[in-house]
């Protein structure tokens, strides 16, 4: 049973900047309805007294004093920067999507 | 770019025909000294990118953790809006593409908020209140700063690139969320402007933000829509982005009102879709249209744990809640014993502050109301300035104070004390000693000036040791002229009365 389309799978890439061909397309919805049909042999079993889980470690309240520590020198912040000026990050224009 | 304006019905027109329901979203910076997820000081102004991690740069590998103190704040913020606490909350990544959000994902909580279900009730200027119910308060991260360049003078329209500032990205965010504010009628923008002004206050009170509206530490986005009647399901709703003043977010509700009023009128129906705000008209204009929830995919922020409060540490956090400031201003409105009307004028005057620290340095609250609620909210006015930007201390109103009830000045003396604090020339006393503004209270000149008064009214004098007191009124007057109103005018009737007989 299929239960990803292709347009789905479009959809998703698209909003995740994934630039899919036609043929990556028809592979991935195949793929992703393999991994839907496991997760829903796992719904089988677990009923809704199992809290979903978002982590393996039993772990709550991991927290970090309010207290600051150095920050990255600003040579180091724009080195990776495809470019900069005045110590900011220069990006294209935005607004074309907005 | 063509933006079609569509005719606008008059305000009272619109709410006449229309209910309006709204909604607000309130995002508020905690004045942590870190960020949320990592050890990056923040405060405002830095130098650019001066304030980064890896974390707050989404550097690959680089994990985040959990600021301890800005969840403290968020459940403050939680308790004062008398939300509840959850046992137990999760992060999630809301995932969108946009240059001030470096990691492509803003870390923010989704089905599982820190504080749900509360309620603030709001004071109108009038007294009226209305209750406005919270849905949700939930933690999530501030995004950079985009500085747009080129096109015209820095407008986000016609840019060539844009640049970016990641000090904020990371900067710990409470935003509440109301449920659908209903019955507010005409007075929506009212409302809507009472509410993000309680929550300011409530803010402040708290101590988990400076919230400046000027430097964006508190920002509010202001939901519309309108229906038939209020037994009438929802309309099609709008939302106005980040308007950030209190009178912007009145303009905002009240502009929307009479748009969407000219767009049913017209049987046509509204867009769902976000607007910008825009203070130089009060108008709005349409932004991009509203993606789906679900297009930001949200899921479960794999990186971070649970948050579980213990109800302990809730308990300690409510045990530790300062009075808030509804709750102060009703105290104080009985300890002063105003009348409703007066302590509204107070209130809106911005003088409870002043008033009740004038009251802390010895003044009665009537003599603290008196000064400023008169003479220096009449000078304030001529200055076109706040009460609180006078030149003058709640301190030294109750050093005036004092000097008048001690009778050294009396209330015309006080009010060139006034002018010569204000004039910067020092503190009350020093300013009485300094102009020679004190009281003759030595008896000797005062008699010499009694003598002269009775002789040269002698008639008068007739009168009073007759019996008739009334007349003596002339002979105060005449000898408080004399001595160029520093005389004290009880301790003069009294001499008069004496020397008469």
């Amino acid at each position: 049973m299929s239960t990803i389309s292709r347009d789905e799978v479009a959809r998703v890439a698209a909003l995740a900047r994934i630039d899919l061909r036609d043929d990556e397309v028809d592979r991935l919805a195949g793929e992703l309805d393999v991994i839907v049909d496991s997760i829903a042999r796992v719904r089988e079993v677990a009923t809704p007294d199992v809290p979903a889980t978002s982590h393996p470690l039993p772990l709550t309240n991991v927290f970090r004093e309010d207290v600051p520590a150095p920050a990255l020198p600003v040579a180091d912040v724009l080195a990776g920067a495809p470019d900069a000026q005045d110590g900011r990050f220069a990006v294209p224009q935005i607004l074309g999507e907005e | 770019m063509s933006i079609t304006t569509p005719a606008l019905v008059a305000y009272d027109d619109a709410v006449r025909r229309y209910d309006p329901v709204i909604g607000i979203e309130v995002h508020v910076e905690l004045g942590t000294r870190t960020k949320m997820f990592c050890a990056a000081e923040q405060s405002f102004g830095a130098e650019p990118n001066t304030q980064t991690t890896p974390v707050s740069l989404g550097l690959p590998g680089a994990l985040p953790v959990v600021n301890g103190t800005a969840v403290e704040y968020a459940i403050r913020i939680g308790l004062a809006l008398n939300c509840q606490i959850a046992e137990s909350c999760r992060f999630a990544r809301k995932n969108y593409f946009y240059p001030d959000v470096p990691k492509n994902f803003q870390t923010s909580q989704y089905d599982e908020p820190i504080a749900f279900d509360g309620w603030l009730d709001v004071e109108l200027e009038d007294g009226t209140v209305h209750r406005v119910e919270i849905e949700r308060a939930h933690m999530e991260e501030d995004a950079g700063k985009n500085t747009h360049v080129g096109g015209s003078a820095g407008r986000i329209h016609g840019a060539e690139y844009s640049l970016v500032d990641y000090n904020r990205a990371g900067v710990p965010l409470v935003e509440i969320v109301t449920r659908p504010i209903t019955g507010a009628g005409e007075r929506a923008p009212e409302v809507a402007r009472a509410y993000v002004q309680a929550l300011r206050d409530i803010f402040r009170v708290l101590d988990v933000s400076e919230a400046r509206m000027e430097r964006g530490n508190v920002r509010a986005d202001v939901n519309l829509s309108l229906r038939a009647t209020p037994e009438s399901p929802l309309g099609t709703r709008t939302e106005t982005k980040n308007v950030n003043s209190f009178r912007s977010v009145e303009r905002a509700v009240r502009y929307e009102v009479s748009r969407q009023a000219a767009i049913l009128d017209a049987g046509e129906t509204v867009i769902q879709e976000t607007r910008h705000f825009h203070e130089e008209d009060g108008s709005t204009s349409p932004g991009r249209v509203k993606s789906d929830a679900e297009d930001y995919r949200y899921f479960p922020e794999p990186d971070l744990v649970p948050v579980a409060p213990s109800r302990e540490w809730v308990e300690e956090i409510r045990a530790t809640l300062p009075e808030l400031p509804q709750a102060r201003r009703r105290r104080l409105h009985d300890e002063w014993g105003f009348a409703d009307a007066e302590m509204r004028d107070v209130v809106n005057a911005g003088a409870l502050d002043l008033i009740e620290a004038t009251v802390a340095a010895g003044a009665t609250p009537a003599a603290a109301r008196k000064w400023w609620m008169g003479e220096l909210a009449r000078r304030a006015k001529q200055e076109e300035a706040e009460l609180a930007d006078l030149a003058i201390t709640p301190a030294q109103i109750g050093e005036l104070q004092q000097l008048v009830d001690s009778g050294r000045i009396n209330d015309k003396i006080a009010r060139q004390v006034l002018d010569g604090v204000l004039a910067g020339e020092g503190g009350p006393e020093e300013v009485v000693v300094a102009r020679g503004l004190e009281v003759v209270s030595d008896d000797g000149p005062l008699l010499e000036a009694i003598d002269a008064a009775l002789a040269a009214q002698p008639d008068i004098v007739e009168k009073v040791r007759g019996g008739n007191q009334g007349p003596v009124g002339a002979i105060i007057g005449a000898v408080m002229k004399a001595t160029k109103g520093q005389a004290d005018a009880k301790r003069v009737r009294e001499l008069v009365l004496e020397r008469i007989g």
